[in-house]
């Protein structure tokens, strides 16, 4: 069980830590670009969109080149003596930008569709922006929202490319499961790799399955 | 108890362009502004309740002044004191009707729980009979009740001034007559100030107010 149960926790670990970051910066764009009013904002979203149709290579070789030591950001990080190049949380960085247009798209078209009456009725009920995104918004977009951070959360699990590029392949360190995959697939040792495909594709199902029936359109509150 | 609005607003939508220039003022406890659609009836309100933000003029309320563009006051719709009831009265589809009722107690950025126990709230279902539904949500309740939680909702606010758009026109006909009259009942035990728009001859009958007739933007 010892090299199975390895990069299935450490893929747990990044997935999750990659959708709760989604959670918050995919839910605060969505919901900036949904109130946005400008001619810029369908150039924004494409730009924000690009993650979806990116090899993952190129996004992580992008990755690599902002976030490597000599890398603008990256020597700056390293100054403060902190490292994403070939570590964990490199992974969570990779796996956060592939998955969040899945996030943003979701929780933009969900914000969308509340009645903008709904969140006016709680303005004259005596609420300001903060309160009303809280207490109007965002219950009533809950919904989406989920079924976008499910997706993410699959997608997270099973990010490889642009992973590889800043992570690596270190196992025990850096090692997800599509990693050791790949690895057990190279060394030959199939009946390894035949295991962990299997967990993996179990768990993505669960979780598109839990998705599908969060989705906005199954269990829509019926109207009068 | 006076509204006295005066306000100018160039509407813009794709290529359509509307001017609304309302002047009306009065002290009449029913004001009703009758007109057809498209006449800038709901404009007109949601300019009043702060949702609208007009180019130029004033919204004064009981000598208060909740606009006036020339001096700079443009009172964001949670401190005007104005109650609002939406033509599909915009119930809270996620909170049940307690907590709809009671969603402007709760201050803050949570809901009201849903055993919300509180005097004023309690009041209201009594005084709307809506004990039976109290638990319920609003998409499982009659017509006749959500217009009801509607007026709660906002009069649990103590509101100096009740905006109300269209509030008949979603209620069948039979409907229509009993809520007239229990609108008119509920004003006169409140001794409430109630601005109500319909495009409705039989409202404007039934109301009994101060009518005001818009037409294209403009009072006739």
């Amino acid at each position: 069980m010892g090299p199975l149960w390895v990069p299935l926790a450490l893929t747990l670990k990044v997935a999750l830590w990659a959708t709760a970051i989604n959670l918050v910066l995919g839910v605060a764009v969505a919901f900036g670009l949904s109130r946005w009013r400008s001619h810029m904002r369908e150039v924004v979203d494409s730009v924000l969109t690009l993650p979806l149709v990116l090899p993952p290579t190129v996004l992580g070789y992008y990755l690599l080149v902002l976030l490597g030591r000599r890398g603008t950001f990256g020597a700056w990080l390293d100054r403060l003596g902190i490292e994403l190049v070939f570590t964990w949380q490199g992974a969570v960085i990779a796996s956060t930008l592939v998955a969040f247009p899945l996030v943003q798209k979701a929780a933009r078209a969900a914000f969308e569709a509340v009645d903008p009456q709904l969140e006016d009725a709680a303005r004259v009920l005596g609420l300001g922006s903060a309160a009303t995104f809280f207490r109007v918004s965002l219950p009533l977009a809950s919904r989406g929202i989920t079924a976008g951070a499910l997706l993410a959360f699959a997608r997270a699990m099973g990010e490889f490319g642009a992973t590889l590029m800043i992570a690596g392949n270190l196992p025990g360190r850096t090692q997800t499961l599509s990693v050791a995959i790949y690895a057990a697939v190279q060394a030959g040792d199939d009946h390894a790799a035949g295991v962990m495909v299997a967990v993996t594709s179990l768990v993505c199902v669960v979780a598109l399955l839990l998705a599908g029936w969060l989705a906005p359109d199954h269990l829509r509150r019926t109207r009068p | 108890m006076s509204v006295d609005v005066s306000i100018r607003k160039v509407l813009r939508s794709g290529d359509r362009h509307f001017e609304l220039d309302v002047t009306f003022a009065s002290e009449h406890r029913r004001i009703v502004l009758f007109g057809h659609s498209g006449a800038g009836k709901s404009q007109t309100l949601r300019a009043i309740a702060g949702l609208l933000t007009p180019d130029a003029g004033h919204v004064r309320v009981d000598g208060a002044t909740l606009f006036d563009a020339s001096a700079g006051v443009n009172l964001p719709p949670r401190e005007r004191g104005v109650g609002y009831v939406f033509q599909d009265y915009a119930l809270f589809p996620h909170l049940t009707v307690a907590q709809n009722i009671g969603f402007a107690l709760a201050r803050g950025w949570l809901n009201p729980r849903r055993r919300l126990r509180d005097e004023r709230v309690r009041r209201w279902i009594d005084t709307f009979e809506l004990g039976a539904v109290a638990g319920s949500y609003p998409s499982r309740i009659s017509g006749g009740q959500r217009q009801r939680v509607a007026l709660a909702r906002a009069l649990v606010a103590e509101p100096r001034l009740m905006l109300l758009d269209e509030p008949f026109a979603a209620l069948d006909p039979a409907l229509r007559a009993r809520m007239r009259s229990e609108l008119r009942s509920l004003q006169a035990r409140l001794d409430l100030q109630m601005l109500v728009i319909t495009h409705d001859p039989a409202d404007v009958e039934a109301l009994d107010g101060h009518t005001i007739e818009l037409r294209e933007g403009r009072v006739v």
